[in-house]
């Protein structure tokens, strides 16, 4: 038999005034399992709370019932009390007389009522819970970073800084990201490789960062604190631990007709090659696609060459397994394909570029040493029309459109306006654009720097057609506050094409169980408090991969992201939430259901052998739930047909007899 | 207790299924800004409107229960992430299912409350009593060995 | 057909790719027919049967066969090819201790069917074009073979097996299915002719679960109404109310898992359409969440697993007129 305690809150008159406290405790004491009711001005205070524990050990009780302000409010409190007594936490159950009885009810009578009701679900309840601890996992104290751009490399520094190892993957053969192909950063216009390559070699000479550069993640099983997850190494067909980066190889290499993607195409490099002069690591990569030897069986003359002797051509993909204790996505962004934007006569002519690749044309490392030059005949432009918006903010996703703004574009424009000025005072430079925006710190000073000092033309408009005649760039456009249509003889046209997520980040999101909004952005645990954050335990967010942002609010959010890795791997042991799900296997069938609507992959299957009545034994799969894993929504407990699969703390037979108490 | 004529006595019964995270707080937020609702209404807390199986809303019914209501987070904000589509589906096939039988249909519902939207709880209740009010006790799902008034 | 059948199952018993046959044999009755596993040739020659009374489905069967010791040969006819895979797709078989045969089928009878059009005593049936000929104790009868079917079979969804190891005979179509016609009469009655009607058919139930063990996707373990910790826990049919929630929550845990296959109705001993309830549940995702056939494929995810963010209709649409 169960003996239940029932404590009633007056809260000062918050409950007394609109509710009998009195009768609410009288009622409790005919209630069957209940062998001792109260009521008290303030069961919060110290000595409300010395009541619970006091009448806890006098009366030996099995289950405890609060009727008092809502659980959210003092659960908590109320629980650690009875813990403190040797009693189950979870033995302890809240009525909520307060905001969804007294607070809403203005008749006494109405509100005895009905707070004598919730009394009696409570102890309902109550009279079913039974002890729940929770499970402790260790933690793995080292940390994944996916992701070698500014933001991966920021995360990465201040998780080691505080003593953790950190891994970081890159896709390409080199860190340093997007951050490495700007030319200047805005608003400051200081040298972007300038503030990027000392933190690529920070990261390179940092005894806890290991990179797996020219890598994948292709699988993570596992969970908070305890992740397992395949690195597939990239075969290089160079020996990283060999090659001294001379770079004698890539100079002797017969075959230079290779688009290098360090300048977006916009000049070559060779079929073995270093991505640019500051890469790191600095080891030579072989290009699979394109090298002679590899694909013909004839030349070697990289292997001829090189002294270290580093060059393997049988070289192949090698996967590895590490485990991890937190994982933090740093996938960054992509520039969208903007081929589909036919108006702009991007495919047509190659003095229309995106603004990456302009970023290029300026770059004193880029292909044309810095001098801005055209692509299609080298000559210097006199005339570049900006066009803003290009595929941002735009409705029509057949093309790829996008319905975000893309955020650092009219910076970035207004940088490249002002840079050009800078260089080519006689330059002439329209902006068309919806809207500028321009907020952050020294933004809009910036931007009105540009218009004011710099007289570059902002345009409110669209740019409706731009076409190709006589090496000129017919731009015809509307201006919206003039209302007259416009036609400019342009020398180039530089699109501000919308940023989009690296088109890894979905498959990797579903590796993670992290989730994405419909844009492929990584969505964060809450938008406001935990912004850093993915809902799935133990995975963190930094940079471009949650949404458009700058490089300083990426860095700002790679140093969030860090924290709360160091956060997580500074204990050594992780505690669950014992309200979780959990299945009979007498009863499971294996059917897989509840792994189909489980939004954390929580659930497993394994074979396991039963003995029969009749002493056979014979061997079924049943569900396994991870405690560590399981949030404890339930969604499992409702799918599951037979009712093997079951809630710790807000069971079918606890909330059955709610439903009854509250019926009666 | 003896068995009075309906008309008397006869106060509709209401349970109403909260999710923790987002109609729960909207229902204390309804008592924070002292708002005003029927006390017929009861509420059980559930961690998400996912938890809640058709069988705890057959069961209300069969103890007495004249109107079962459920509310979770607006669809796209669930804690649980996807918990509420769960819900959706659900509840969408198990009401027509109970219309389909000829249970009044008006008797069950979904509600999406959030955490700030504690008028709304009220006027979500106000609504939902005022209409089971109208449609007077619940007959074609009740277990007359159940019933207590 | 039946003796193509014995030969085919002879064969695979005889050259050992096979332990054990299942099939059927006729009960007391030539029309009751009974599914039963043969363990030798000489067992199927002298009682495995073939006809027009075979409807029962015998995927279930296979759930306790495949966990066996040696590998079993299974006759399906199409519409039993996707309880199967639904079996299949719930990892409820053991599928490399089965020898899947499908075979064809154009509709069967059942002895209900005959007796409710008045035909009693019955001694043998046979076919005679679209007629099929009664022998009786009262002399011959005749009546269509359309109207002799079951309900499930004059809406047949499909004739094409969608799984087997080997097939006999012709493989048929999917067919343009009137299934829905019945669902969308009731739907067209008011609220009180529906009650009126579900209680008229439910309150005949005599809860003797034979629904649900012929269920291929009632295959619990235990089932939620024979576990006393359940809350539902019942056995009797003691009032309306139980029948209801019998009903209503065995539909509800089949929903997304229910091919249609029928045999709940083909069972119940009172006669109550019962597959009118999980049809409802079949018509309503088919309407919201698109054509959907369970067991079509194995490995499908169940529409009450799947959702769409932005297109999934509200629990509103049924206040609002409901599903149509």
């Amino acid at each position: 038999m169960q003996k239940i305690g029932v404590f009633v809150c007056h809260c000062g008159t918050n409950i007394a005034a609109t509710v009998d406290v009195e009768a609410v405790a009288e009622a409790a004491r005919h209630v069957p399992g209940v062998v001792y009711a109260t009521d008290y001005t303030y069961m919060c205070s110290q000595s409300g709370q010395d009541l619970i524990k006091d009448a806890v050990k006098k009366y030996g009780l099995t289950g405890v019932v609060v009727c008092s302000c809502s659980p959210r409010m003092h659960e908590k409190t109320f629980r650690k009390a009875v813990d403190s007594v040797g009693m189950n936490p979870y033995l302890l159950e809240i009525a909520n007389i307060r905001e969804q009885c007294s607070w809403v009810h203005k008749d006494k009578e109405i509100g005895t009522k009905k707070a004598i009701a919730l009394m009696k679900a409570a102890v309902a309840k109550a009279e079913l819970d039974s002890p729940l601890t929770a499970g402790e996992t260790p933690v793995v104290k080292r940390a994944l970073v996916i992701g070698g751009g500014i933001a991966g490399m920021q995360t990465a520094l201040d998780i080691a800084d505080a003593g953790y190892d950190v891994d970081i993957v890159e896709k390409n053969p080199t860190i340093g990201g997007k951050m490495a192909q700007l030319d200047k950063t805005f608003p400051t216009l200081d040298c972007s490789s300038c503030i990027v390559t000392p933190k690529m070699v920070e990261v390179g000479q940092n005894e806890k960062i290991h990179i797996y550069s020219y890598s994948e993640v292709t699988n993570v099983s596992g969970f908070v604190g305890n992740f397992k997850v395949t690195i597939k190494r990239k075969a290089r067909y160079v020996d990283e631990t060999k090659c001294t980066g001379c770079g004698l190889c890539t100079e002797k290499c017969p075959m230079k007709k290779v688009p290098n993607e360090f300048n977006l195409g916009l000049n070559n490099r060779s079929a073995v090659y270093i991505p640019f002069a500051q890469a790191v690591p600095k080891v030579a990569t072989i290009d699979p696609n394109y090298c002679l030897m590899l694909n013909k069986g004839v030349c070697g003359l990289c292997s001829k060459v090189c002294g270290a002797g580093a060059i393997n051509y049988k070289d192949t993909d090698k996967e590895i397994e590490v485990e991890y204790g937190a994982i933090v996505a740093a996938t960054g962004y992509e520039i969208m394909d903007v081929s589909k934007y036919d108006e702009y006569a991007y495919s047509q002519s190659p003095d229309v570029v995106t603004s990456l690749e302009y970023e290029r044309l300026m770059n004193a490392a880029g292909p044309t040493g810095g001098e801005l030059l055209r692509p299609s005949d080298h000559k210097r432009p006199k005339t570049i029309v900006f066009v803003q918006c290009v595929g941002s903010r735009e409705c029509d996703s057949t093309r790829g459109g996008k319905p975000y703004c893309s955020k650092i574009c009219c910076m970035y424009t207004a940088k490249h306006a002002m840079l050009t000025k800078d260089h080519y005072p006689d330059t002439d430079i329209y902006v068309f654009y919806i809207d500028v925006r321009t907020p952050g710190k020294n933004f809009d000073e910036f931007y009105r720097r540009a218009v004011e000092q710099y007289g570059v033309h902002y345009i409110k408009g669209a740019v409706g057609k731009v076409t190709p005649e006589n090496g000129k760039l017919i731009v015809q456009a509307s201006d919206l506050l003039m209302n007259e249509q416009l036609t400019i003889d342009a020398d180039m046209v530089v699109l501000a094409a919308a940023i989009e997520p690296s088109h890894s980040a979905r498959h990797l999101a579903t590796m993670l169980t992290a989730s994405m909004d419909t844009n492929d952005w990584f969505t964060e645990a809450h938008p406001k408090l935990r912004p850093v954050e993915s809902p799935t335990a133990g995975v963190f967010l930094s940079g471009v991969c949650q949404g458009p942002k700058d490089i300083p609010e990426t860095v700002a959010q790679a140093g969030a992201a860090a924290s709360k890795v160091i956060g997580l791997l500074s204990k050594d042991k992780l505690a669950g939430n014992p309200c979780v799900a959990h299945s009979d296997e007498m009863m499971c069938t294996g059917c897989s259901q509840c792994a189909d609507v489980c939004p954390y992959g929580a659930i497993t299957y394994v074979d396991k052998e039963f003995r029969m009545r009749d002493r056979t034994t014979k061997v079924r799969r049943v569900a396994q739930v991870n405690p560590a894993v399981c949030q404890g929504c339930g969604a499992c407990t409702v799918t599951c047909p037979s009712g093997a699969m079951d809630l710790n703390g807000f069971s079918n037979s606890e909330i059955m007899a709610e439903v009854d108490a509250l019926c009666r | 207790m003896q068995m009075t004529s309906d008309n008397e006595t006869w106060e509709p019964k209401i349970i109403a299924f909260c999710c923790n995270w987002c109609s729960y707080s909207g229902a204390d937020l309804a008592g924070t800004n002292r708002l005003n609702y029927p006390a017929n209404v009861k509420i059980i807390r559930v961690p998400c409107s996912c938890r809640i199986n058709p069988m705890f809303i057959l069961r209300a019914f069969q103890r007495g229960a004249d109107g079962v209501i459920i509310c979770g987070c607006h669809p796209g904000d669930c804690h649980y992430m996807t918990g509420n589509y769960h819900t959706r589906r659900r509840m969408t096939l198990l009401f027509s299912m109970l219309d389909y039988l000829g249970i009044e249909k008006e008797r069950t519902r979904v509600e999406w409350v959030s955490a700030a939207e504690g008028q709304r709880f009220v006027d979500v209740m106000d609504d939902f009593v005022g209409q089971i009010t109208k449609l007077g006790r619940c007959r074609r799902l009740e277990d007359l060995r159940c019933r207590t008034n | 057909m039946q003796d193509e059948l014995i030969k085919r199952a002879c064969e695979l018993l005889d050259d050992g790719t096979v332990n054990r046959v299942l099939g059927w044999s006729t009960g007391d009755f030539f029309y009751d027919i009974t599914p039963t596993v043969f363990g030798s040739a000489e067992d199927v020659k002298k009682n495995f049967v073939y006809n027009d009374f075979c409807g029962a489905n015998l995927s279930k069967y296979l759930i306790a066969e495949s966990q066996k010791e040696g590998k079993i040969a299974v006759f399906l006819k199409p519409c039993d090819t996707y309880s199967f895979n639904q079996l299949m797709t719930e990892h409820r078989l053991k599928r490399e201790n089965i020898y899947a045969i499908g075979i064809p089928c154009d509709g069967k009878v059942s002895a209900e069917t005959l007796h409710d059009a008045g035909i009693h005593g019955i001694l043998g049936v046979k076919r005679d074009g679209d007629d099929l000929v009664c022998d009786t104790v009262y002399g011959s009868r005749r009546m269509s073979f359309d109207a002799a079917q079951d309900e499930r079979c004059r809406s047949c969804k499909s004739r094409r097996h969608v799984v087997y190891d080997e097939l006999l005979g012709e493989e048929g179509e999917v067919l343009d299915s009137h299934r829905f016609d019945e669902v969308e009469k009731l739907e067209a009655m008011t609220p009180e002719e529906r009650f009126n009607f579900w209680q008229g058919e439910l309150s005949r139930c005599i809860r003797c679960n034979a629904c649900r063990n012929v269920c291929p996707a009632c295959n619990c373990e235990l089932c939620v109404f024979d576990n006393p910790k359940s809350g539902v826990f019942s056995k009797a049919a003691s009032n309306d109310f139980e029948d209801a929630n019998f009903h209503i929550i065995r539909a509800f845990h089949v929903a997304g898992r229910c091919t249609d296959c029928g045999e709940c109705s083909r069972v119940c001993p009172e006669h109550i359409p019962l597959h009118l309830l999980n049809r409802k549940f079949i018509k309503d995702i088919d309407t919201l969440y698109g054509d959907y056939q369970a067991g079509e494929k194995e490995g499908q995810m169940s529409p009450l697993s799947a959702f769409t963010e932005d297109k999934d209709a509200e629990p509103s649409i049924v206040q609002k007129g409901g599903i149509r």
